[in-house]
């Protein structure tokens, strides 16, 4: 399915981000740092990427380090966002309904058209839970055309996780650190340069295009070593890639309490999980009256309204919520898609302002055995 | 709150409702603020000019419209009540009202002069200190919102109010039905506008996961925190927000003020901080 693995010098990457705005993709989007993180932003060329940077990530704490004598732009895990924001957008309008000279309503699709983009330097996590998002959001027969526009509209370029953070665990979800699917190019960083193999036809005529000599065995053998440090380096995971049954048989276990004291409530960890995909819908009208949008925007599991039904709240109680969250992702996920709703980013442990941590969490959980009484 | 009268003489109110096809009138109390929210009307430009076109604004002082004794169907009042006057006034206003709404966080929570509260002396002590004549002054010992005088309809929080929101709410309220107010944490909000978190990525103490959106996540847009103009959010855990702050370092002095400032006499608010006075 791959090509043979080709290698891109360091000072080719440009020449690459040309060879992929040839291919119709003429806006690129890639890792940068703003506001103390890795963010995905508009880049220009290479020279935007955040070389140097590490990060520093544990329980509700994330920093970058600025590591003057390397020249890697990928030796970092993740930021708070990559992938998400890009095919479900936190905020966007569905249709737009005016009143026509005869009084009556008229209805129209907002606009799905979206620049083609190309995304430079997607984690194996991200990938793995866009592939979760296309199954919620692309299932026939109600495939979504807003979803479908924004992910029909973007080129993606992997890099292999070679420096996970210490919140990583992907190697247990089996989603990481190499990407394995999903991906038009796939890259590993070497201080020299990159080991570039191609996903897809389109992926796969961009490299082509290009005329690179292929990857050396040393070249490629150095690649793979980094991938299998940075499975070997994760320090948490989860117990079980199926926990479904394991946490049904504790949904009265006294730790549900002990974490709902903790809890915020405050949904952070909903909006950087890059397989959440609970919104809401409301309409916005003009003042006017004249005009209105329908809008969708994130909404998250913890929210007071998400569990809103004829006048009462089914889940009031903090405990309640983080339950809900953590027993959808985990356990009715499987009956829904087939799979755990984790990929083992460990976004939600370092992005929690209180640093509730899923992995501890779910350890605590299956401690004592079946808890039910 | 339905005005009934049993005497023949009919009231304001019933005579408003007794009108076809008018209008809807609104009013613009002003009681003890910095007249703030009433800007962010002001400041609303051309939504403005619409909504004079769709409603009949009857009393909005600082706008020009002066009928305070107006019977209204929307009265949107700004200021807590912290003077004998306004105690009174408030009963007026209240009667001769339809729909009211508390507007911004003096009317909803008591605001920022709320701090007298907390005082043993009520507000002798500062009135003494500030005013050369103090005996000029006729202040209550409390500032108190709305809701502790008369029932208020919608509360809509901010230092100040944000704009949309008041003009989602009244054009709710024309089309007839219940506005319907978003009582989220600001990190949602913050996290639908890609803001970095800057209590994560800097260690700042920032108030927004237990403070109520609405303000669109102006301060960590530019790198702050959030101060909780806002007032507390749906179901805050405030003893777990302050632990968090403790373990930055603050001290607890300071983790009790972050609690005592625009919103201090919210019982969200009021209960963490005196508990984190008690240890400092």
């Amino acid at each position: 399915m791959e090509t043979s693995a080709r290698f891109l010098p360091r000072s080719s990457v440009d020449s690459l981000f040309d060879a992929i705005r040839h291919e119709g993709f003429s806006r690129l989007v890639g890792p940068v740092v703003r506001d103390g993180a890795i963010v995905y932003r508009e880049i220009a060329s290479a020279a935007d990427l955040p070389r140097g940077m590490r990060d520093r990530q544990a329980p509700g704490t994330y920093r970058l380090e600025s590591q003057d004598d390397s020249v890697r732009t990928f030796s970092w895990a993740n930021g708070p966002q990559a992938l998400k924001p890009m095919t479900f957008a936190p905020r966007e309008a569905l249709w737009r309904c005016e009143r026509d000279e005869s009084g009556g309503l008229g209805f129209r699709d907002a606009a799905q058209e979206h620049e083609p983009t190309a995304v430079i330097g997607v984690r194996a996590c991200d990938l793995a839970a866009l592939q979760i998002q296309e199954q919620h959001f692309l299932k026939p027969p109600y495939p979504d055309p807003h979803y479908a526009a924004r992910r029909s509209s973007l080129f993606l370029v992997a890099v292999h996780c070679s420096h996970p953070a210490d919140t990583c665990f992907c190697a247990s979800t089996g989603d990481g650190p190499r990407a394995e699917s999903g991906y038009d190019l796939a890259m590993s960083e070497l201080d020299e340069g990159f080991v570039v193999t191609g996903g897809t036809d389109r992926g796969r005529a961009v490299l082509a295009s290009m005329g690179l000599d292929p990857a050396s065995s040393l070249q490629q053998d150095k690649a793979d070593r980094e991938v299998e440090a940075a499975a070997l380096g994760q320090g948490r995971s989860l117990p079980s890639r199926n926990l479904k049954d394991a946490l049904y048989a504790r949904l009265e276990h006294p730790h549900w309490d002990q974490v709902g004291r903790r809890c915020l409530s405050c949904g952070n960890c909903t909006a950087v999980c890059p397989t959440c995909f609970c919104h809401a819908e409301q309409d916005e009208p003009a003042l006017t009256g004249e005009t209105s949008e329908h809008l969708r925007q994130w909404d998250s599991c913890f929210t007071a309204v998400h569990s809103y039904m004829g006048h009462f709240l089914v889940r009031e109680e903090t405990r309640l919520r983080y339950r809900q969250w953590l027993t959808h992702k985990l356990a009715s996920w499987h009956e829904q898609y087939g799979r755990s709703g984790c990929v083992g980013c460990g976004r939600c442990i370092a992005w929690c302002p209180v640093g509730i941590d899923i992995t501890a969490e779910v350890a605590a959980l299956m401690e004592s055995g079946d808890a039910q009484s | 709150m339905p005005v009934t009268s049993r005497s023949n003489q009919t009231t304001a109110l019933e005579r408003l409702n007794a009108r076809e096809n008018a209008r809807p009138r609104v009013a613009v109390h002003k009681f003890s603020s910095c007249d703030g929210c009433q800007l962010a009307f002001i400041n609303a430009g051309e939504a403005l000019l619409e909504l004079a076109q769709l409603v009949e604004i009857v009393h909005f002082a600082e706008a020009g419209p002066m009928d305070p004794e107006a019977a209204v169907d929307i009265a949107f009042v700004e200021g807590s009540i912290s003077t004998p006057e306004e105690a009174q006034r408030i009963q007026t206003v209240r009667t001769n009202s339809r729909f009211l709404v508390s507007l911004g966080a003096c009317a909803t929570s008591g605001g920022l002069q709320a701090l007298r509260n907390f005082n043993a002396d009520g507000a002798s002590g500062w009135t003494e200190a500030v005013y050369a004549q103090p005996e000029f002054i006729n202040s209550l010992d409390t500032a108190t919102p709305v809701a502790e005088h008369v029932k208020v309809d919608l509360e809509l929080w901010g230092c100040p109010v944000n704009a949309r929101q008041v003009f989602q709410a009244v054009r709710q309220l024309l089309f007839g039905v219940s506005p319907v107010v978003d009582k989220d944490k600001l990190c949602v909000e913050c996290k639908r506008q890609q803001h970095v978190c800057v209590l994560v990525a800097k260690g700042i103490p920032c108030m927004g996961p237990v403070t109520h959106t609405g303000c669109g996540a102006l301060c960590p847009a530019f790198g702050r925190d959030c101060y909780a103009c806002f007032g507390p959010a749906e179901n805050p855990n405030t003893a777990s927000l302050s632990q968090r702050f403790d373990g930055l370092g603050l001290m607890p002095e300071s983790v009790a003020q972050r609690f005592h400032f625009i919103n201090s006499h919210a019982p969200a608010f009021r209960t963490e901080w005196l508990a984190w006075k008690e240890r400092s």
